[in-house]
């Protein structure tokens, strides 16, 4: 009886060796088996077309994470704090190439490709890091459901559209690894580490 | 003599409270303000006062607070659409107003903003706001 008492310490150890490791990021999202093998949730094919007139596919964002969000410029509630938070990723991130930025425009119609591209400038970004993308409407829309988004178009909504506001780490195989409040500094805060965590784990599978 | 050690204490304790309460409203008089800023304009001028870069001026450090104080009700109330110059940059993305704002919430709504994060642009009364609004009313929002 008295022996439970001396593994008492050794469990606490334990406990507290286990905080201590650095976690892995997990892959999120619904899984399926097929032919025995376990697919994962991952991003579809897309095309669309950035603030320099580009085309862009999943091709560009090939073997380099990515961090995605959905916005549109004359939106009055979110998305400055969105788009001050994906400002905040980049400036970090800013000098390495494993990283990417990729925002979606829901309004279509209102953010064409000159107004993108005033609005990269006027915030100091290129789009060898950080690209601004417009395209058919349902299509972005869509696509914010695989980067567990909403994104609709609501007459009643101020500025027209309702959406989340999630950044979403995307790594080079399509899958989401991250996510984190975008509108909240403290949890992209965190997400800043999960990127860390996935770019590590990058070097890892180079080696 | 316990009854004057008693009433000794009972003072202190008066000072010290009074004193602690002072102290709350002068670290921040402008909470009412500073309310209506977090839910009406921190979405876009940020709770730390420093806007987006390029896009949403800052409030922080703006040149624009001190130099068109007399213009702040209106554009809290009806918005911007012309371009705006603050500290040197110019600034193109119209700002929507809030019109459900009264006169008295619009004054302490200006004097958060002129008082938070090392602003110091002096105090603005309400009937100054009153006659600013009434002369910029508009019919229809």
């Amino acid at each position: 009886m008295k022996n439970i008492f001396y593994l008492i310490p050794v469990l606490l150890l334990l406990f507290a060796c286990k905080e201590e490791v650095k976690e892995e990021l997990p892959i999120l999202g619904n899984t399926y088996e097929e032919a025995g093998k376990k697919i994962y949730h991952e991003i579809r094919d897309f095309s669309f077309v950035n603030q320099d007139s580009m085309t862009i596919t999943n091709e560009v964002f090939a073997g380099k994470a990515y961090v995605s969000d959905h916005f549109f410029i004359s939106c009055p509630t979110i998305c400055p704090k969105l788009t001050k938070s994906m400002l905040r990723i980049h400036d970090k991130f800013k000098s390495d190439d494993r990283l990417l930025l990729l925002s979606h425009s829901i309004d279509t119609k209102y953010d064409t490709i000159p107004r993108l591209k005033k609005y990269a400038n006027d915030l100091g970004v290129s789009s060898d890091k950080w690209h601004f993308v417009t395209g058919d409407k349902e299509q972005i829309l869509d696509i914010a459901e695989d980067y567990f988004n909403v994104a609709l178009e609501d007459a009643d909504a101020p500025g027209g559209y309702n959406h989340s506001g999630r950044l979403v780490l995307v790594d080079k195989n399509k899958h989401l690894r991250a996510f984190c409040d975008g509108t909240d500094a403290e949890s992209v805060t965190k997400f800043l580490g999960d990127i860390e965590t996935l770019l590590a784990e990058m070097d890892q599978e180079k080696l | 003599m316990n009854k004057i050690n008693f009433l000794y204490l009972v003072f202190l304790v008066t000072i010290g409270m009074s004193a602690y309460l002072f102290q709350g409203c002068q670290s921040n008089p402008y909470v009412h303000g500073q309310i209506l800023y977090e839910n009406f304009c921190a979405n876009c001028h940020m709770e730390d006062g420093t806007g987006l870069i390029g896009n949403i001026p800052p409030l922080a450090g703006a040149d624009f607070l001190k130099n068109y104080a007399d213009q702040l009700p209106c554009i809290i109330r009806y918005g911007v659409k012309d371009t705006l110059v603050v500290n040197g940059q110019t600034y193109t993305t119209p700002m929507a107003g809030i019109p459900q704002l009264t006169d008295i919430e619009v004054t302490n709504v200006i004097n958060y903003i002129n008082h938070a994060w090392g602003n110091d642009n002096g105090f603005t009364r309400p009937t100054d706001v009153q006659v600013i609004l009434e002369a910029c009313k508009q019919e229809e929002l």
